[in-house]
């Protein structure tokens, strides 16, 4: 089975081919271009890399966030696209819970950080048992005062550290150096960032259990409203 | 070899996702449009981030739709184009990303499209004896330009709005006067109960730059006109400012285009844009071309608005002067006509 993973959900953009139990091919980067200039001309150098073509990729597994709202119609967008001639499934794979299982094995309550603007976070709450992957908290978006304060109260209650990770971590470090009240470690770099190599290989997952969408049905998780209906319900007028 | 060329046509620039199949650049075997407008019309214009939660959500059903409506498949296809500019930049990405995705995964050609290029190209849809070189007016809710057209693909603008767009005027002007949005068609509407002749709105123009447009005063006149009749403590009537302000847009709009008519004798002149399909608009410029005895070209309504069956006609001649785009083609807002 080759699956091709995407990540474009926030400052990282990222490639990757999983075939069967071996991430083939990887492309990462964490830096200031568009992602709509960078994520196709990755996958086509994976590809060709690989000596790999799409229609012999089995699935697409997307990050679908949340994130940024434009890095995440992007990535839909093309993987849309990269679907429908051969009518590919595409494997929904929540941003927060690759980057947590990036960190496979870890023996720390994992907490990813995104930026989400306004002092809040795109975050989650992980963590490992042996093997067993635990999600404790799905995606969410909250303030990262609050995040850290949940984080805390999970490590107490498995007697574990918390590990931040995630393309938000340097946004939030300095705050979470100052109000952190329980042990924590910040991931290393190599650790920190999504990687479509953890989409892959969680969507890989995802796909036997039976989670798979198609061209048609796939749709990001924003997990917000945009401004203008956030400003309605305020208004009381929905 | 006389092989007939397929051009899937995509476009999203702003609040209608739309895909098109069409042949040799003149024949419509397919023109599917989704609009959002209902969805839009409760924040009285289009919300950015909405539209582009909707394209994505629509882009694939659209283009299947179009395939099979034009009774092909993706193989028959021999090139994909897209709308990359200018528009709202959210919106372009949706295309330009599912585009790129289609067109890579398929092993077809890519052709970014430039939006306006697109209006102007909706004129050769319907009429096959239009070849450039011939003058056009744009008018949509995001431009105004004067342009002759050199060739396809070819532009030299001529003149150009300084501030509003003349369909951006319509939608503040038919919120002020609460008729909603889309301004362009409920101020038409509007227009035909009232007397163009009511109130003198002015006829801006540009000092130095002849042709040039200024609707931003207009605009304001218009709110002022409200204004100083609410203070006065009298009725309004409605018709008679979506009648005397269409009329003033249109005296603007038609009086330049006469002028570029007689200055560069033209015996063709197009009219393009969603505004394109404001009824006394159209019917001044009939006037004009006929007093003047130029041909005159407009599209039917249908591909007046944003559409995709004009990206694909503007595409097939840019694929034909073997223009073709890489996979790092980017979303471009504020490209300019000529532009690539």
């Amino acid at each position: 089975m080759l699956i091709l993973g995407i990540e474009s959900a926030s400052l990282t953009a990222s490639a990757a081919l999983l075939l069967d139990d071996t991430v083939i091919a990887e492309y990462t980067t964490n830096f200031k271009k568009t992602h709509s200039q960078t994520i196709l001309p990755m996958v086509d150098e994976i590809l060709r890399m690989t000596g790999k073509e799409m229609r012999e990729v089995s699935a697409i597994a997307v990050s679908e966030g949340p994130g940024s709202f434009t890095g995440l119609r992007i990535g839909a967008s093309l993987a849309k696209g990269l679907a429908f001639p051969d009518s590919l499934p595409i494997i929904p794979v929540p941003t927060p819970d690759a980057i947590a299982y990036g960190a496979f094995g870890q023996n720390s309550v994992l907490c990813p950080l995104m930026d989400a603007r306004r002092s809040e976070v795109y975050s989650g709450l992980y963590s490992f048992e042996g093997e067993n992957f635990i999600i404790h908290e799905p995606a969410v978006a909250r303030p990262i005062t609050d995040q850290v304060r949940a984080a805390e109260a999970l490590a107490e209650k498995l007697g574990k550290p918390v590990m931040y990770l995630g393309d938000g971590l340097p946004v939030f470090a300095d705050e979470i150096r100052k109000i952190a009240s329980v042990p924590y470690l910040f991931a290393p770099a190599h650790l920190r960032c999504q990687h479509a190599g953890a989409v892959a290989s969680l969507g890989a997952r995802l796909y036997l259990s039976g989670r798979k969408e198609s061209c048609y049905t796939f749709e990001p998780v924003y997990l917000r409203k945009s401004q203008a209906e956030q400003e309605r319900e305020k208004k009381g007028l929905d | 070899m006389n092989q007939d060329i397929l051009i899937l046509g995509i476009e999203s620039s702003c609040d209608e996702t739309a895909a098109a199949v069409v042949k040799n650049g003149r024949e419509v075997l397919s023109n599917i449009i989704s609009s959002q407008i209902p969805l839009h019309t409760l924040y009285g214009g289009v919300v950015p981030e909405i539209a582009s939660r909707k394209h994505v959500e629509k882009v694939i059903p659209v283009i299947s739709e179009a395939l099979s409506a034009a009774g092909v498949t993706l193989q028959d296809i021999d090139a994909v184009a897209v709308t990359y500019g200018p528009g709202l930049v959210g919106a372009l990405l949706v295309g330009v990303s599912a585009a790129k995705g289609l067109a890579y995964a398929a092993h077809k050609p890519l052709v970014g499209v430039h939006h306006i290029e697109g209006h102007v190209a909706a004129n050769y849809l319907e009429h096959p004896d239009l070849e450039p070189p011939f003058g056009c007016l744009v008018v949509s809710g995001g431009h105004t330009h004067l342009v002759e057209v050199l060739d396809y693909g070819k532009f030299s603008i001529i003149g150009r709005t300084r501030d509003d767009a003349a369909g951006e005027a319509f939608d503040k002007v038919a919120r002020a006067i609460g008729l909603g949005y889309p301004g362009g068609p409920k101020i038409d509407r509007k227009a035909k109960e009232g007397n163009p002749d009511a109130i003198p709105f002015p006829r801006a123009s540009v000092e130095g730059a002849f042709y040039d447009f200024s609707f931003s005063g207009l605009k304001s006149a218009v709110l002022n006109y409200l204004n100083h009749e609410k203070m006065q403590g009298n009725e309004v009537n409605e018709a008679d400012i979506a009648a005397s302000f269409q009329k003033a847009v249109v005296d603007v709009l038609s009086g330049k285009a006469l002028a570029l008519i007689r200055e560069k004798k033209y015996t063709k002149f197009a009219l393009a844009g969603g505004v394109a399909s404001n009824s006394a608009l159209r019917e001044a410029m009939k006037e004009v071309c006929s007093r003047e005895d130029v041909g005159f070209y407009c599209p039917s309504p249908v591909f007046c608005t944003d559409n995709a069956a004009m990206i694909a006609c503007a595409g097939y001649y840019e694929y034909m002067n073997g223009v073709r785009s890489g996979l790092d083609l980017n979303a471009v807002p504020n490209l300019k006509l000529g532009e690539r």
